[in-house]
């Protein structure tokens, strides 16, 4: 709305006018400068120094710099990889690759699953039932004071104390546990269920449309129409049908005790297993307390007013309290993922052969450190940046709009 | 409260009735409130109970103490080997509980060890009362460090010298945390203020780039680049020993971690604070020493500890690049022969000091965020 009235006060504040910049003391344009230049050149200065002090180092030693290594036959046994490889023939490039895709692996599914043990246990810890309440909170306050590395090297222990494969603690022969890891029945994957799976992603797109149009209707009319019938059927029933017309194959792999160890099936390795139910039960505990208190950030009106209104429990747990609890325990929990991301690269006391422990083992074998180095922050600032741009987005969507 | 003038019964008040039944009605209430809670305390109950049964069993009824030892002074371990699986063999802890704690620190010269712990806790206890949160602090943190480093390292006052290479245990994962607590306060207080201050455009980049990166990257990274980058940039012929690279990696670290911490403080602080002292024509470093900081670090003490509590946790990780700190004397005394399969025990152990120190921690910085919430909300 313009002002009509001539008071200079409301005009909003005035630019202030240009003037020159004196070089004097008394000038705090000029202080500005002088201190910024002062304290970059101090920086630059030391960091000239330092790099320097590298060169002629590497000089004196004979190392090579540059990534050249990265084509070379790197000779890295690697126990654990998602993509073939052979460290006869394959090179420093694709063992990092594998050690990076190790990384994001352990990080994505132990992001999934602490969220999910941590969300039921900050639940529990707001349980009527005493005993559950205590129970979950004695979990939360053990293990923050535990440092996770302890808790990697007990659990990697306690896993290598198993039972050897013939001795292996066993649910009716389908899954085993033992020294060598967890193994789990695979099924088999074939064309079908490529194309089951591609049906069922479709109808996740049907499924956003569907709900568009719902919320557009009753943005119109006041009236939502049903979307779950769809749903149903384009997200269960669309994708059984082309599986059952491709014939339904279901062979399921079970492992079998062949010798001294088991072949076929799933297996999570004894590394991988420990290093995930450390990170998982670790982060867990933190992302608990971020799930309570934002539970408990929401005010008991707003329970009591939802009601009043003759809301639904499930409608007022979907529409009006979780949207508040989620504003405060998104940038949370974004340090949480961070955290889990950062504290997979323990695994390489444990042996998991993640980005750092494959890229440790190049740098011992090239003795190309600041490469090596280098190589590791990129990686992880990657991760990092990628993990923070989505939970701002995500956070920004779900942020409060005020006016 | 109730302008309306309507009588409604509050839940308090029915609260308080129940409570006043006794132990039943509290049972009936916060038990077996509904069939669902019923069932969850049974269940619990049943677990918790062979839980703590197994574990009592283990840990104290068949536990194994001590162990004979042969006549060359090896531990003769075979009960323990007999009782595995049924009892604890404590009997780990006895015999290598100066090792865990005191690293290869000459064992007639532990008692300097023992001390320096003692004044680390005492300097906690200390800095924790919030009678002595004054200027005089910092002379103390000052002359209490200073000690602990003569009697580490002896050398003077008829101490004997003692290199750090003997150094171990938990003195060394004091060191690193409470040092690198005091060296990268300073820092980070300096880094928030530069990442605040919008005149100076490329000192809030250099700041916002240094916390950035270093809290992007595991600390795994920043002690690998100590251990083996750190020799390649000091200049021929000078060589800093292992565990100060670990420090200066620890500080850098640290200090990109509570920059944030502090930066929430001053943000939290209202602007009227800054703008008052400029009105009254302070300059920059009297407004920030005197009006800001003083405000935004009281606001931030409880965070302040909480960080502190991950660094205590986090030097743990100094294992990976083999420094003795208390983690990495467990596993030295677990690679003893006759006392290899007793890790249980051995991490129990530990994990019962680490706990004991933040536990310590966390509920002192709970209690105070209490006390400075209530001074606050007055």
């Amino acid at each position: 709305m313009p002002y009509t009235t001539a008071d200079p006060r409301l005009a909003g504040p005035r630019a202030a006018p240009k003037r020159r910049m004196r070089l004097s003391r008394a000038d705090p344009v000029f202080r500005s400068v002088v201190w910024q230049i002062l304290i970059v050149g101090v920086v630059v200065a030391i960091a000239w120094y330092l790099i320097h002090n590298t060169s002629t180092n590497l000089a004196a030693r004979h190392i090579a710099t540059g990534f050249g290594f990265l084509g070379r036959v790197a000779g890295i046994p690697i126990g654990e990889s998602m993509i073939p490889y052979d460290p006869a023939t394959d090179t420093y490039g694709t063992a990092l690759l594998i050690g990076v895709l190790n990384t994001l692996n352990i990080a994505v599914i132990g992001i999934i699953l602490a969220t999910i043990l941590g969300t039921l246990i900050g639940i529990g810890r707001l349980s009527k039932n005493w005993l559950l309440a205590k129970l979950t909170g004695f979990y939360v306050e053990t293990l923050r004071d535990i440092p996770l590395l302890l808790q990697l090297l007990f659990w990697y222990t306690v896993l290598q104390g198993l039972p050897g494969p013939r001795q292996a603690w066993h649910i009716d022969d389908i899954a085993f546990l033992s020294n060598r890891g967890l193994k789990i029945p695979r099924l088999e994957w074939q064309t079908a269920h490529t194309w089951a799976l591609a049906a069922f992603v479709a109808g996740l797109f049907v499924t956003w449309l569907g709900t568009r149009r719902a919320r557009r209707r009753q943005d119109a009319t006041g009236v939502r129409p049903a979307v779950w019938p769809v749903a149903v059927a384009v997200l269960i029933v669309l994708p059984a049908i082309v599986w059952a017309a491709l014939g339904a194959p279901f062979v399921l792999e079970f492992p079998a005790l062949r010798g001294f160890n088991f072949q076929g099936g799933l297996t999570l390795a004894p590394e991988y297993f420990a290093l995930l139910l450390g990170l998982v039960t670790y982060t867990a505990s933190y992302i608990a307390e971020i799930v309570r208190s934002g539970i408990q950030a929401v005010p008991k009106g707003q329970w009591e007013a939802s009601r009043a209104l003759g809301l639904s429990s499930g409608a007022i747990l979907r529409w009006i309290v979780l949207p508040q609890a989620l504003r405060v325990i998104v940038p949370p929990m974004t340090s949480q993922y961070l955290n889990l991301t950062k504290n997979s690269s323990l695994a390489v006391a444990i042996g998991y052969q993640d980005v750092v422990s494959i890229a440790n083992t190049t740098l011992n074998q090239t003795g190309q450190a600041i490469e090596g180095i280098a190589f590791i922050m990129a990686v992880y600032l990657t991760i990092s940046l990628s993990i923070s741009l989505f939970m701002n987005w995500y956070n920004a969507r779900i942020a409060l709009v005020e006016r | 409260m109730s302008d309306a003038g309507i009588h409604v019964p509050t839940a308090a008040r029915t609260q308080t009735v129940v409570a006043s039944a006794g132990l039943a009605a509290w049972a009936r209430l916060n038990l077996f409130g509904s069939w669902w809670s019923t069932a969850v305390t049974l269940l619990l109950g049943y677990i918790i109970l062979r839980v703590v049964v197994g574990v009592v069993e283990w840990g104290l009824i068949h536990a194994i103490w001590t162990v004979p030892y042969s006549a060359t002074g090896i531990a003769d371990t075979a009960i323990c080997q007999v009782a595995k699986g049924t009892g604890a063999c404590w009997a780990v802890l006895t015999d290598k509980y100066r090792l865990i704690l005191f690293g290869r620190y000459p064992y007639a010269e532990q008692w300097r060890p023992a001390i320096v712990v003692l004044l680390f806790i005492g300097l906690y206890i200390v800095s924790g009362m919030r009678r002595f949160w004054r200027k005089e602090l910092v002379v103390v943190w000052v002359v209490v460090l200073a000690a602990i480093g003569i009697l580490m390292g002896g050398g003077v006052f008829g101490l004997s010298d003692i290199t750090e290479d003997y150094w171990g245990g938990l003195p060394i994962t004091l060191i690193l945390a409470t040092f690198g607590a005091a060296f990268s306060f300073p820092l980070a207080v300096l880094v928030a203020l530069g990442r605040r201050a919008t005149k100076l455009p490329a000192v809030k980049l250099l700041c916002v780039l240094y916390v950035e990166i270093i809290r992007g990257v595991p600390l795994i990274a920043v002690l690998f680049m100590a251990s083996v980058m750190f020799p390649l940039f000091m200049p021929a012929g000078v060589n800093v020993d292992k565990l100060l690279r670990a420090q200066i990696a620890f500080i850098l670290f640290a200090g990109a971690y509570l920059a944030e911490v502090i930066r929430g403080g001053l943000q939290a602080l209202p602007a009227g604070q800054a703008e008052a002292a400029d009105a009254l024509g302070l300059s920059y470093w009297k407004k920030t020493a005197f009006i800001i900081l003083p405000q935004a670090l009281r606001l931030v003490i409880p965070p302040l500890v909480n960080t502190f509590i991950g660094f205590f946790k986090d030097t743990s990780l100094v294992l990976i690049i083999g420094i003795f700190d208390l983690l990495t004397m467990g596993k030295v005394a677990l690679s003893d022969p006759p006392w290899q399969s007793f890790s249980t025990e051995v991490y129990l152990g530990l994990a019962a000091v680490y706990i004991a120190f933040c536990f310590a921690m966390s509920k002192y910085s709970r209690s105070l965020e209490r006390d400075l919430n209530r001074a606050r909300d007055r």
